[in-house]
């Protein structure tokens, strides 16, 4: 569908995003990114797949600060950037969504949407006994919610603790929707849930290109990520392997690159 | 979910098995359920039927002299409480938080009869030595990454030490004192009972934390920091900072612990509170605290106070051996440690 937008031609006259320039990163003898580029267009979804250890993470972690690259250039809407901890790329409006769900569990919903960025009263209230806006903030996270499409998470006062993986996903994603200002970044969002919620996000997913903001999607399930991706970056180590579209490769195609059994 | 999926189609009046499955709740779950949300409910049943149990067994129990001598015993103890509960609820532990208290309120006895330093001075400079300590711990802690634990043993042993030795083991009576540092001991008429101004000091107390806690980004940062301290890095809550900062607030209240020590002593003695560490602790798990971090509530520990503090009076009033006022206290930090980590399972 959105195949044709993409082709070289085109993305001459669009400005990237997002732009990384021959990053490279290495951890002692090890190369973990061997040059590699990388282009984030509006409006599109931009799955990144490799096998394990092809550098995934690593760009990854590059991309939102959470690693400093050796090498190599990072731009943002066509301004070069230098991320050194997670809060510079967040500046910058990139969201990330990690692995391991950054979410405190004891924590309400509600609390978790605005964790590390609370809002406070208006008034003296506010500014002198620095009292938070909690039911501004509830009332906020109910409306981002309903914005999301998120309709399995009616109370934003139930402890995250109590939600289903799908749910507790679809907590951090919002999150980093409702603040991501640029570029959310998603990595493994399905890789431990049920089939109901893994399509649930993969509509959140959807939702989020459709409002504009585009999204860098790691995954290592295929037809996720053939499902919801426009483009398809392939890793293999260290490197670019290949940029493709779904509509262009097939999965066994894309499996086959990953693998170096074949080229695109 | 595959069973249900397997067992047909979906019976009548249910669009979808499978929340069904998942919103499954057992009489005994819901109670898990509704503990794990109000964590100061537990302790406050405890207490309730301690009162009413002991009450039963001696009717000068509920006296309110009684009732007002309770309430100071476990002023020092409720203050300690607050300090601890702050630590533990980062996943800490502070085993010096006695120690420092003792240490402190030497300073201040010895500033103001030794060196005949103007009162409120000398309980300022308390302050200080509250904070230094806390930092100490807190700089251990977060600059080395070593454990709580180990950090405040050593400290608890370095505070002992420099007690005693500053002190030379010499007790400062109260009776020498200038009358703002006993303040805290002295007591007040509130209609039948005699209120003492350490138990409003430290009802004070935890209504200020209490209001930190649960109104500002601070205190919510402390829940973040202390459930998944990746999680609140990657969510840009300056963990180091939050962590130091606990650590400074525990020494400010540590400060004014050694204040309400010396009204209700009527002392400042260096031999004194060797077990408070323990006893905050206890308090603090009894009062459902979890000690994994980020679970818990401030007031939970002004119960657990009170609830050690009941137990102690009632057994002794019941005339029994001091030696089943320690087990029974034993007994009931186990209780309240089983019973957090089934409230945990809740969901998971």
């Amino acid at each position: 569908m959105t195949a044709t937008e993409f082709q070289p031609a085109k993305t001459e006259v669009r400005q990237p995003i997002l732009q990384a320039r021959n990053l490279v990163k290495t951890f002692g003898r090890v190369v973990g990114l061997d040059g590699v580029s990388l282009n984030l267009y509006p409006g599109e979804v931009l799955a990144i797949i490799g096998d394990n250890g092809a550098g995934k993470s690593t760009l990854i972690k590059c991309l939102t600060g959470a690693e400093v690259p050796d090498s190599g250039e990072l731009f943002v809407s066509g301004q070069q950037v230098h991320f050194k901890r997670p809060q510079d790329a967040r500046v910058h409006g990139i969201e990330t969504v990690y692995q391991n769900l950054a979410v405190s569990p004891a924590l309400d919903v509600a609390s978790n949407l605005f964790l590390g960025r609370e809002e406070r009263l208006p008034g003296p209230l506010g500014k002198l006994f620095r009292v938070l806006d909690t039911k501004g903030m509830r009332r906020k996270a109910k409306e981002e919610l309903t914005r999301l499409g998120i309709s399995t998470l009616q109370d934003v006062t139930v402890p995250v603790e109590n939600l289903s993986g799908g749910q507790r996903q679809a907590v951090a994603v919002a999150r980093a929707a409702a603040f991501g200002s640029k570029v959310v970044v998603l990595d493994e969002p399905t890789a431990a849930l049920g089939v109901r919620e893994s399509n649930q996000v993969l509509q959140l997913v959807r939702d989020l290109r459709d409002r504009g903001l585009p999204v860098i999607l790691i995954s290592h399930n295929m037809p996720h990520v053939f499902d919801v991706a426009d483009r398809i970056h392939i890793q293999r180590l260290g490197k670019c392997a290949a940029t493709i579209t779904p509509q262009s490769h097939s999965m066994t195609d894309a499996v086959a690159i990953m693998t170096g059994a074949a080229t695109a | 979910m595959t069973q249900q999926q397997t067992a047909g189609p979906p019976a009548a009046g249910h669009a979808d098995p499978a929340e069904e499955f998942l919103d499954r709740q057992t009489p005994l779950s819901r109670i898990r359920n509704i503990l794990h949300r109000y964590p100061a409910l537990s302790p406050a049943i405890v207490l309730l039927v301690a009162v009413v149990v002991f009450g039963l067994l001696n009717e000068r129990f509920l006296r309110v002299e009684n009732l007002s001598l309770i309430t100071q015993q476990v002023s020092v103890v409720g203050t300690l409480a607050i300090a601890q509960t702050l630590i533990i609820l980062t996943a800490g532990i502070d085993l010096s938080v006695g120690a420092v208290m003792i240490l402190a309120s030497m300073v201040v006895a010895q500033l103001a009869v030794g060196s005949g330093m103007p009162a409120p001075l000398a309980l300022l400079l308390g302050l200080v030595v509250g904070l230094a300590a806390g930092a100490l711990n807190g700089f251990l802690v977060t600059r080395f990454r070593l454990p709580p634990f180990i950090v405040t043993l050593g400290t608890l042993n370095i505070f002992i030490a420099v007690t005693l030795l500053y002190s030379g083991g010499s007790t400062v009576r109260g009776s020498s004192m200038p009358g703002l540092l006993t303040w805290m001991g002295s007591t007040f008429p509130v209609g039948p009972v005699r209120i003492s101004t350490g138990v409003v000091m430290m009802l004070l107390l935890y209504i200020a934390v209490a209001f930190i806690l649960g109104k500002t980004a601070w205190g919510r940062h402390v829940y973040a920091v202390g459930d998944d301290k990746e999680a609140a890095r990657l969510a840009g809550i300056p963990v180091n900072r939050v962590l130091m900062s606990v650590y400074l607030a525990a020494g400010a209240v540590l400060a004014v612990g050694a204040w309400i020590q010396i009204g209700r002593t009527n002392a400042a003695s260096p031999n004194a509170g060797v077990d408070l560490n323990l006893d905050s602790i206890t308090a603090v798990v009894i009062g459902g605290t979890s000690l994994f971090g980020g679970r818990g509530s401030i007031w939970g520990s002004l119960l657990g106070a009170l609830i050690v503090g009941v137990f102690r009076n009632g057994l002794s009033l019941a005339g029994l051996d001091v030696l089943y006022q320690t087990l029974a206290v034993g007994v009931l930090i186990i209780l309240a440690v089983s019973i957090d980590q089934w409230i945990r399972k809740v969901k998971s």
